[in-house]
């Protein structure tokens, strides 16, 4: 059964004037970790909102655990874990005051789902008597999971839980997230940080209201259309400014310790151009592409059919 | 990049009571270059970087920041520096001319001064068509660059990032990243924080704080070497996971 279906959903705001959501299908599996990935204001929260029922849809159906979001709200809400982007806990509350708030309104008790959550309860349970309001980023991101956990939800929503959070951190909430999973759990979660879409079953890119792929982490890199190439020289600011004014570059960008390009031509010109405008100890080597080379691809793609349509 | 220091730090550190924040923390920072100041959540890279902005006093130690003393010039500091955050940056409710009109001002550029910067912000911003536009109403990636660019409008010597790119998408990163290149490229000094460890690798050097002391600083490709590491990520993250502090 799927966790979570979208057909042909569509949300405006101000009056129709602002798409947040432009026709939008698909489904999510049960058990799953679906990852929607996509830039600020690409309509990942308004998805969200709509589907823990926050939102009504103006257009279009949409499903959770098999429930309607608009006949079944009420439901919905009982089978749904909801961590917003922005923290939403009770800033007066303690931490344990808080976690005991969201167990009592969904009628049930710490004790019958500490399981569920005891991994991420006891890094913040020795602060558990002090106000919600007064924890560290990390600390409250944690709170928030705790809550979002405690009536045992089928189906989890996290918006952005990584923003701002460190690599030690990110790695410890993922793993985190696939223990979920193993207990059943199926995850919605939105992320800013590309390199999370590989931990993901399956990722839907999103950009200005619309799904523009979804596939696993290896097919969506599997279709990336070019050759890809890494570049690196003596100096990459100014490697960066001549490769992006050569005729044959399709697309040239930073990328860690390299310059990730693609290309009309061939190894050998762009090697002889390179020289021609002084470069030294030129590295050049052929390379996978990574979710965010696809996503960089995506947009820069959606970005040229943009300006086109402007000009018509 | 110059051999001109503009920032030097001699065992900088501040308590809070008992807690260490700041550990003497000592470097040096030249004119021009791009500097990655790295740590994990809590490990005291926003206390430093309050006290190198003459925010905040240290406990003891010395700084010199753009020529002027943390513990008796931190006004004369403020002048000199231009600082931007995800937190704090544009007035929401003004437009985008209003805010860099605002700023100038704020920093004592002249009107003839502030109308020649605005208009050539905005030119290579590409932002014709939202100058009278409110900041609220631009999209994060946008806000970031033009927030970046009004905290250089003064021409500082320096300019203070706390994770500028933070939940930006990564076609609009690489273009902020392109200011920092082009501002570092006429002189002036980049201080930057980040969560995204393929920026580190933009720096020219990266320290790395963990517990409230700098555990390691040198190139990124130093980094990767010293550390046995593929790239920045794994360097991070055997400094940072030997971290007492709980995460914040």
């Amino acid at each position: 059964m799927n966790a979570i279906t979208l057909n042909n959903i569509t949300k405006t705001y101000n009056k129709g004037t602002v798409l947040a959501v432009d026709d939008v299908s698909l489904t999510v599996e049960k058990g799953e970790i679906f990852g929607l990935i996509g830039p600020d204001g690409a309509g990942k929260s308004t998805i969200f909102r709509l589907l823990t029922t926050l939102l009504l849809p103006d257009k279009g159906t949409a499903t959770v655990g098999g429930l309607d979001v608009v006949k079944d709200f009420k439901a919905i809400r009982g089978i749904v874990g909801y961590m917003p982007g922005k923290f939403s806990l009770y800033q007066d509350l303690t931490v344990e005051e808080n976690l005991d708030f969201f167990a009592t309104v969904f009628k049930t008790t710490i004790e019958e789902n500490y399981h569920l959550i005891k991994d991420i309860y006891v890094q913040i349970e020795p602060f558990k008597d002090r106000r919600a309001g007064k924890l560290s980023g990390g600390m409250k991101q944690k709170l928030a999971l705790c809550c979002a956990l405690i009536h045992k939800p089928e189906v989890l929503f996290l918006d952005e839980p990584t923003t701002g959070v460190d690599v030690v951190s990110r790695r410890e909430f993922w793993e985190m997230l696939k223990r979920l999973k193993q207990q059943g759990i199926t995850i919605m979660v939105s992320t800013s940080y590309m390199d999370e879409a590989t931990m993901c079953d399956r990722i839907g890119l999103i950009l200005n209201g619309k799904v523009l792929s979804v596939a696993s982490p290896e097919a969506t890199i599997k279709a990336y259309p070019e050759q890809l190439y890494g570049v690196k020289a003596n100096s990459i600011y100014h490697l960066l400014l001549d490769l992006r004014k050569y005729e044959g570059t399709i697309n040239c960008y930073t990328f860690g310790e390299y310059l990730h390009l693609s290309i009309t031509t061939n190894e050998e010109q762009v090697r002889k151009y390179l020289q021609e405008k002084g470069h030294t100890d030129v590295e050049f080597k052929a390379i996978e592409p990574t979710v965010e080379d696809c996503f960089i691809r995506l947009l820069k793609h959606e970005d040229e059919q943009g300006n086109s349509n402007k000009d018509k | 990049m110059s051999k001109e220091i503009v920032i030097r730090t001699n065992k900088l550190t501040k308590r809070f009571d008992d807690f260490v924040a700041v550990d003497e923390i000592t470097f040096d920072v030249h004119k021009g270059e791009i500097f990655g100041f790295l740590g994990a959540n809590g490990a005291g890279k926003t206390t430093a970087m309050r006290m190198l902005c003459g925010l905040s006093i240290p406990t003891s130690g010395e700084a010199m920041v753009a020529g002027y003393d943390v513990f008796k010039q931190p006004d004369e500091i403020k002048q000199n520096i231009g600082y931007m955050s995800q937190k704090f940056s544009l007035y929401e409710d003004l437009s985008v001319k209003e805010n860099i009109e605002f700023y100038g001002g704020i920093y004592g550029l002249s009107n003839k001064q502030i109308k020649e910067k605005s208009g050539e912000l905005i030119e290579r911003l590409g932002l014709h068509n939202e100058a009278d536009k409110l900041v609220s109403s631009l999209p994060l990636g946008w806000k970031q660059k033009l927030s970046f660019s009004v905290a250089i409008v003064h021409q500082p010597k320096i300019v203070f990032l706390d994770e500028p790119t933070g939940g930006v998408d990564p076609a609009m990163r690489r273009q902020f990243w392109d200011l920092i290149y082009d501002a570092a490229d006429k002189g002036i000094t980049i201080f930057v924080t980040t969560h995204y460890l393929d920026e580190a690798e933009y720096c020219n050097r990266v320290s790395i704080m963990v517990d409230g002391k700098i555990e390691a600083l040198d190139s990124p490709e130093g980094l990767r070497k010293t550390f046995s590491a593929s790239n920045m990520d794994e360097v991070f993250y055997k400094l940072a996971r030997k971290a007492k502090r709980s995460a914040d």
